[in-house]
Formats: C-alpha cells, structure tokens, sequence
C-alpha cells in the first residue's frame, strides 16, 4: 500500500468486542446454525433427491440417496442435450463486464455526490435513482429498438449495457450512503497534502470496500439470474446465458422431476461457487475491518 | 493503493473486450443461409432436432434450419418484442386465432396463400389462421388436439371397471376407485388455472353445447353463458372435486401427470398432446375414452382443437428459404413425419396419414364417431378485455375448488363478455 | 447559462457523466419512451392520439381495471408489511450477531445465511413449490412428524394463504441483503466507539441499542427504502410461482404482474401498451412517493456520523 496519508493514530484497532464466551456464545451459534439449517436445507433438499430414482424421489423424499435409490438418468439426459459450458462462459462475461462496469462508475458519482456540495446536488441524485421506479420491461422494445440500431441484437455487448445501466442507481445509492461516513480528516489531510480529487477518489474507495464487496454481490445476482433480456436481446445459441439455457432446460423436462431436479442442481451449483470464489477475494474487506 | 486501481480498471477492460470479442467470432462463422423458427413447443426440441429439421436438410442441404423455442408463458410477449424491434426469426409458430391475426394484421407475417401445397388443406383446418373476410391465409397449418380421459388399464383391470360411456357411468366408476382408496380417482389440479378450464371446461363442454351448434350460437348471440347448456357444464365439474388427490388447490400441471404416470391416479383429463410423455413415462397400459355422454343425450361432441400453425416473418431476410420449409410442410411427408413423431398431434393435412401409436389412434377414431368442434373462447369472443379465454380459467378452477358456485361462474364470465362483445344484431 | 455551468467543477463532471451517460442511453430513455404512451391511446382502433390523462382515470376508476389495480396494490402493500416485519429484523439480528468480533465460523456462516439470496427466481419458485407440494408430501411429512399433520394445507393453492406464503418465500429468498447491509454497517464501526460504550459499563443487548444501532441509523433508512422500492418492483417470484394471472382468483396479484399482462398480453390476451405504460406510470408514482422523502428528508434530516 502506498497510501501516503496514514490513518489517525487514534483509530488503532482493540479488542473492544470481547469473543462470545460460555452460554451467550452457545446462545449465538444456536440462532445462527438454526437459520443457517433453514437457509440451506431447501437447497440440499433438491440436491440430493437429484440423484435418486423417479420413484425414490416421491416415495422417500428425506433419505440420501442411498444405494438402490440411486439413480443418475436426470444427468445424462441433461448432458446429452445442452451445451452448459458454453453457457456458463457468457454468463461469466456478461456478469464481470457489467459489475465491473457498475462498481466503477457507480463508485465515482457516488463520490462525487457524497463528497461535493454542488448546485443540484440532490436532483443529479434523484435523477440517478429514477430508473429503479419504473419496471424495466416496460423499456423492452425501446431497448431492443436501440440495440437493433447499434447491430448488438445477438452479442454479450447488448446485454453489458442493459445491465450496467440498471445496475448503476442502485450502485451509486449505496454507495454514496456509505462514502458520507468516510472520515472528512482523512480526506483533508490529502488535500493539503495537494492530492487531486480524482486521487483523493482511490484513497477513498479502498475504505468503503465491505460496501463495494456488497454491491458487487447485489448486482451479480440479478445479472446473473435475469431471464428476460437474454430472451430478447441475446436468444442466440452462442450467446445464451445459463439461467435461459438453465430455465429453456427445465422448460423441457418439467415432468420429468429427475431431470429437472438435475438441472436444478447444475443451475445452483455454478452460482453458488462463484458466490463463495467471489465472498473470499472481494469480500475479504468485510473480515478486515474497514479501517484497519 | 495503485495496486487496488490498476487491477481494477484491468478487470474492466478485460471484461468490455471480451464482450466485443466472443459475438464477433461468431459472426465471422458464416455457412450455408440459416433460418429460425420461433415456437413456444420447446417440449418438442428433441424431436425438431434429431427427426424434422434432419428430413428437410436430406432434401434442401443448403438450407440449415434452427429451432429456437421459448418457454411457452413468455413466447407471446417475447415474439411480440422481438417483432416490434425487428429481431424475430424467419419461420413463427403461429397460435390459433386472433394472436396470429393480430400478428398479420400489423404486418409482421407474411401471406401463404400462394403456397404450392395449400390446396392439402380444408377450410377448417385452414380456419384458425384466416382472415375475417376469408380471403387471406397466413399460416400453415400443422396440427390440432383432440380432449378426452386418459385412464390407467391396469388399475381398472384390477377393480374389474371398464371405461364409462354415460357421465351416470363415469361417476360410478370415480366412485369405485374412491372406495378401493389406493387411488387417487381423477388427476387434475387446480393451481395453474388452464388445466380446470381446458382439461375440465373445454373437455366436457361440447357434450353439452352440441359442438359447433353451440360455439357459433355465442358467437352470433343466439345463447349465453348462463343458458343452462353452459351451467351444466360447470355443475359436473363442481361433481369433480371429492375424486381429485388431496390437496388439489396447490396441484400444478407437472404434478397431475406425474401422479398419473407414476399410477397414483386412475383416470387423467386429458388433451391428446399427453400422449408422447406419457408413452415414455407410465410403467403400465393405458387407454382413453372420449368425455361421457351426459343423461339424454345421443350424439357425442369432441374438442379436436386446431392448435398450432408455421407462417413466415414478413421481413424475413430469407423468404425464399423460409418458403421452401413451409412448401415442404405442407407434403404428406411433413404430416406423416410430424404426427408420428408427436403422437397425440394430428395433422390438419387432408392427406392420409397412417398413426403407429395405438393410444393417438384411439384418439383419432373419435374424429369419426363424434363430431368435432374447436374451443368456445378462442375465434372472436377472446379479442376484448376482459379476456374471455382467462376468465373461463379463473371461474373454471374456482368452481372445481369449490370458491365460486356453477351460477356465480356463468354469470361472471356472461358479464364480463356482454362488457365489450356486441353481437351482431339479427 | 455559462456562469452557472462554470460552478460545477469539470473534476464533478468526470466523476458523474460516464455513469449519468450509459445510464440515460439505456435506461431513462427507453423507460420514458415507452412511458410517454401512457398519454396516448388508440381508440376505435384508429391512429394513435393523445388522450392527457385518460388512461390514468380509466385504471383507477373504470369498472374493467380498478379492481384489479387496487386489488394488485392491496397485495404490494400486504408483500411490503412482511417483508418489513419479518425479514429487515431477522435480518438485522443475524447481522448483529454475525457482527461480534472474532466470531469462530463467521465465513461459513456468512457463506450460508446468504446463500438463497444468489439463488435465481425460477430455483427458489421451484424449490418451495416442491417442498410445500401436497403430492410430494416434505412440508405435510415434516409436519406429521412433528404430530401438527392437520395444520397442513395447500397454502400455495388457497386464496387465503397464497399471498402471505409467497411472500415469506421472498423473504427466506432476500433476508441476505438487509444481512450484508447491516453487517458492512455493523464493521465499519471503529473499535474505539465500542470500547468507550464498554468503559461507560453498556455491554449486550444494551450497547447494541444504545450505541450501535443510532451508528447505523443511515443504514436502516437505506434498508427501508430499498424494501419499498423493491417490494413495488416484485414480479418474478410470483410469475414464477404462480403464472401471470396471479391465483388462484387474482390473489397473488401485484402491481408487478398485473403490469406484466396488461403491457404483453397472456394467453389469448392481447397486450395493451397504453395501458399497460400507464400501470407503470402509476408504479414509478408510487415508488417515487417513497424515494422523494427519504432523498430530501431523511438523508438530510439523519445525522451521519462519519467513522
């Protein structure tokens, strides 16, 4: 790190929290692996009846699957028939491209509307925050319209815009709450010391990452998870996105509960690894203190 | 500090490249012309890929044919889109009626009237995709649906029962299989809505309207919904509820077939496009009977449904390819190919087509002992607010659920349409 | 015009235009493009003309929408009350609790409590549709067990039931984000604070009070207000779940699907852009009568305490 302003003395972290000891610590975890349970038992639910047979999966929903219960028909049927690899990597592009996109433009007008006391402040603020008012489908033909005129129909591009711009108002309403808190010594001191703004803005930015580690995880999700856009801007086969792959998939099957609970399962599985890649680089912020 | 930066503004460089790098390798791989076909029967992906498209490239080999479903509660609004931005496919799957209608009307499909093949089919399989004035045809027709009782023969075999002619009959039966208790009686739900009208409603109806008699007499406003024609046919399905599994309310589509198919009920209310899936999943013998005769009458009616059609984009950049696959569907090897392939659609084709599945035969043959008629709702009466088609859906699952009574349901629905349809005045 | 420009500082400009840029190419514009038809309409099938506000009074008022529209809007409301009483306090405990310092387990943790919210709609529609299922028999089995067997019902299934049952699958679905949100909050509080908290002989549930909870206050609000705005914003679960019409009998109708099938049609539906626009111009009213005081008053009005 070469911050060249060093936090005021007086932040040294201490032990403040005392660790949970004895019975009130019992009592936390007690809350906390009961709803870590209802959180994840559902999900587990599915999983493991994916890889049971039909009759199985209705007669003895609870038991693992043990053997003669076994059936993994639901898999092949899925692997035979959809081209998930490929899926996965436009998922990836589009996903990265546009948070990465969001974080750093949001991350900027948010700075700049938390920093700065100008003329309008509030409005450019209201302005930004307008497009989450208005159900974003309603804009589908005008968007289509547009992308149709740039020759986007049927790339990654299209759908990096779309999600960028709607990923942003979120992006910068949070963002800017959490930079108001930012300590105004902090970034006086760089002043003085004749840091321009814009490098007083990557001094700042690195002190706000447990917000940053949490947006970036609000707006993977509903990129990651949409359904719509990628139905109309992008239905191409080289351009599918896995949860239309995912969901076109289970379109197919959904008698067919092996099958589905398969595709249900390989559908989650991605999204919850990239989850937790992404929770120990990005969120590794949010262990460390945010001033620290 | 410059670290956290320079990764940063990298990731995003790297992610906006990519964006602009994997649509462009795609489009430098150029072959022979492709066309699209939109359709909302992504059921039947398998079947496109490795039986139809694979007939016609044998034929036309410089023509590569893609079919790109979409769920089938989206393809109406998703097709709409893509029309208005000028992204649809070249070949759509046209629903019947007045969405098709609506679709030409605004010029997104083409006419097929000068299609070599069109002579191959009827007025009335050609109905469902005709103008007003009918003069102009805008799409081929493919395949309708007939209704009727799937029942499971080896439950039936087992409690000595045979399928019932008479609704006397049919409720002795539901009323055999209750008291056995291994059984559920009947495989209906109503959580998803569609299935109480159409599997339910429509099933049964003409029966009661007399077919065609019927259907026009709403149309020309001869009869109402709350004729006693039409509230008897929603105080048999009342009679339904004590034979579906408990818990019915929340039974979605899916879970009625696979408490069929896994032989946990005995007689399914049916449409004949069942019958591939189950053929593929039920683990016993099956049969089917056409909807009981209610006390009095003589004639039966059945709903053979005109249910799905081809047209072309009209700004298609490829008409003449897109023309050649639909001349071709019009051949009697389209129809052979397509009704074997999915048994249970029968070809609107007036050529002769010979079925290998005993079960979609079973159901053909009704075409010559009944007479046929389509859907109540779907020519006019659904074209203003509010719709009379999901109306019928929302009476018909409250009847069977108990929420409404046979009377409340007529006259709701009766009310609804006198809203906006004005029938022609005699 | 040129002196006032000159008080915006260019550095203000580069920090907001490329955000303000992409933001208004793809997003206000289309939405206000298509909004605009909302003071048009096509009566008698003729060409399209402008009718003022027309379509607005036919929603409230005619005979043909406001049933469903003020039904849609009682259930936004009955969504937005759960989601305010069950899931932003559950979230905040957790978070609380995640929040004590050296926590052992805390990523596993972390990792867990939030994994529903990355779940995509149609999983977490299929999922709860599949454990409450009456055929496949989890929930009524899991109740049996627990000898409350008669309690269950099909909740999905029943007009009474289906609204609220949805809407705690919603919540199970996002308690991860007032979660994640108050536990960056929570963190981000210098240990100092705590500490003199502690030396002044406040500890718990007290200090959590006393202290912590007016640190977080901003927080709070941001959470509230996000649960206003994404509660009106609802529609997937629900479509999903329960299909476009909303049952059973319109039930499970919010303004999120009731907008879905005014504005494309269902079934044998036709959509009706005017309409449809015009739903969502109601919406956008709505949710801007909740954002507008929370930018103008409440951010004003809150203390921040800088950290």
């Amino acid at each position: 790190m070469s911050s060249p302003v060093a936090p005021p003395a007086h932040r040294v972290i201490s032990a403040a929290y005392p660790r949970p000891y004895g019975g009130k610590a019992l009592g936390v975890h007690a809350i906390l692996v009961a709803y870590a349970l209802i959180a994840i038992l559902p999900v587990l639910l599915i999983a493991m009846n994916s890889f049971k047979t039909r009759a199985a999966i209705f007669t003895t929903p609870y038991l693992p699957p043990l053997p003669g219960l076994v059936s993994l028909v639901g898999y092949e049927t899925m692997f035979e028939r959809a081209h998930f690899a490929r899926y996965f990597v436009n998922s990836a592009v589009v996903a990265g491209s546009a948070m990465a996109l969001i974080l750093l433009l949001g991350a900027m007008a948010g700075f700049a509307l938390a920093e700065y006391r100008f003329r309008g402040n509030a409005w450019v603020g209201l302005y930004l925050a307008l497009g989450i008012m208005i159900p974003i489908r309603l804009g589908t033909v005008s968007i289509l319209r547009i992308m149709s005129d740039l020759r986007l129909v049927n790339t990654l591009f299209a759908l990096i815009l779309v999600y960028a711009a709607q990923g942003l108002p979120l992006a910068v309403f949070i963002l800017q709450q959490f930079m108001r808190q930012v300590p105004r010594d902090l970034k006086d001191a760089a002043r003085i010391d004749g840091m321009s703004e814009y490098r007083i803005f990557w001094l700042v930015l690195p002190l706000v990452r447990p917000a940053v580690a949490t947006v970036a995880v609000f707006t993977m999700i509903p990129i990651w998870n949409d359904l719509w856009f990628p139905l109309i801007l992008a239905p191409g086969e080289a351009t599918k996105t896995v949860t239309l792959g995912a969901q076109q998939f289970i379109g197919q099957f959904i008698s067919d509960w092996n099958s589905m609970l398969a595709s249900l399962t390989l559908a989650m599985v991605p999204v919850l690894a990239a989850y937790m890649v992404f929770s120990r680089s990005l969120i590794r912020g949010l262990t460390t203190g945010a001033l620290k | 500090m410059a670290k956290v930066r320079s990764s940063f503004l990298l990731a995003t460089l790297c992610f906006v490249l990519a964006g602009f790098i994997v649509p462009v390798q795609q489009l430098s791989a150029q072959g022979p012309v492709s066309v699209t076909i939109e359709s909302w029967r992504n059921d039947d992906l398998p079947v496109w890929q490795d039986t139809i498209i694979p007939a016609f490239t044998k034929r036309y080999p410089n023509i590569k044919v893609v079919f790109g479903p979409t769920a089938p509660t989206e393809y109406n609004a998703a097709l709409n889109a893509k029309f208005s931005g000028g992204t649809a496919g070249d070949l759509i799957t046209c629903r019947p009626f007045d969405l098709s209608l609506g679709l030409f009307k605004q010029g997104f499909l083409a006419p097929v009237n000068d299609l070599p093949g069109m002579s191959n089919f009827g007025p009335v399989a050609k109905s469902a995709w005709i103008t007003d004035d009918g003069k102009t045809v805008f799409c081929v027709p493919m395949a309708s649906v007939i209704h009727g009782f799937i029942y499971n023969a080896d439950i039936f075999k087992q409690l000595g029962l045979t399928p019932p002619k008479t609704e006397s009959e049919f409720f002795q039966v539901l009323d055999k299989i209750k008291q056995d208790g291994r059984y559920a009686p009947l495989a209906l739900g109503t959580a998803d809505q569609w299935e109480a009208a159409t599997m339910g409603f429509q099933n049964i109806g003409p029966n009661y309207w007399k077919g065609e008699q019927g259907r026009l007499a709403l149309i020309t406003g001869r009869a109402k919904f709350t004729d006693p024609d039409y509230v008897a046919v929603w105080r048999t399905l009342a009679k339904w509820r004590p034979y579906l599994a408990s818990g019915f309310e929340a039974q979605k589509y899916p879970d009625s077939q696979n408490l069929f198919t896994l032989g946990k009920a005995a007689i399914y209310p049916a449409g004949s496009w069942e019958v591939a899936l189950f053929n593929r999943q039920a683990q016993f013998k099956m049969g089917a009977f056409p909807p009981p005769l209610p006390a009095g009458a003589s004639t039966c009616y059945i709903s053979d449904h005109t249910d799905i059609a081809m047209g072309m984009n009209a700004k298609t950049r490829h008409p003449e390819e897109a023309k050649k696959f639909l001349g071709w569907m019009t051949t009697s090897e389209f129809a052979s190919l397509y009704s074997n392939a999915l048994p249970g659609f029968f070809s609107l084709s007036n050529q002769k087509v010979t079925l290998q599945d005993p079960l979609a035969q079973t159901f053909l043959n009704w075409r010559s002992t009944c007479k046929s008629t389509i859907r109540n709702s779907y020519q006019i009466l659904s074209r203003g607010e509010p719709n009379l088609e999901n109306e019928l859906w929302r009476v018909s699952a409250g009847v069977i659920s108990g929420k409404l009574t046979p009377e409340e349901a007529a006259a709701q629905v009766q009310t609804g349409l006198a809203k906006w349809f004005k029938p022609p005045t005699k | 015009m040129r002196p006032r420009l000159r008080r915006v500082p260019l550095h203000i400009i580069v920090f907001i235009l490329p955000a303000a840029a992409i933001y208004t190419a793809f997003m206000i514009y289309p939405l206000f493009d298509s909004l605009r038809l909302s003071l048009h309409g096509n009566p008698e099938g003729g060409g399209v003309v402008f009718v003022g506000l027309q379509n607005y009074a036919r929603l409230v008022a005619d005979s043909l929408y406001a049933p469903r529209f003020w039904g849609a809007v009682r259930h936004n409301l009955i969504f937005f009350a759960i989601h305010m009483l069950v899931q932003n306090p559950v979230g905040l405990l957790l978070a609380a609790l995640l929040s004590a310092r050296r926590l052992p387990g805390l990523a596993v943790y972390r990792t867990l409590l939030f994994a529903p919210t990355v779940l995509s709609f149609v999983i977490v529609g299929f999922i709860w549709q599949l454990i409450l299922s009456p055929l496949w028999g989890i929930a009524g089995g899991l109740l049996r067990a627990a000898g409350l067997g008669a309690h269950f019902r099909p909740w999905l299934g029943l007009e009474g039931s289906a609204l609220v049952t949805l809407s705690l699958i919603s919540v199970w679905q996002f308690v991860g984000i007032p979660l994640m949100l108050f536990h960056a909050a929570l963190i981000g509080i210098p240990d100092d604070l705590l500490e003199a908290a502690r030396v002044d002989g406040a500890t718990g549930w007290r200090a959590f009070w006393g202290i912590e909870f007016p640190l977080i206050l901003p927080v709070v609000g941001l959470v509230a207000i996000l649960t206003y705005v994404g509660n009106f914003n609802a529609f997937d679960l629900i479509y999903t779940a329960q299909g476009a019409l909303a049952g059973p009998n319109f039930s499970t109708d919010i303004l999120g699907t009731f907008f879905y099938r005014t504005f494309f049609g269902f079934q044998l539906q036709l959509g009706n852009p005017f309409m449809g626009a015009t739903v969502a111009g109601v919406m956008f009213l709505l949710i801007l009568a909740g954002v507008l005081p929370y930018l103008f008053v409440w951010q004003r009005r809150i203390e921040v305490h800088e950290l």
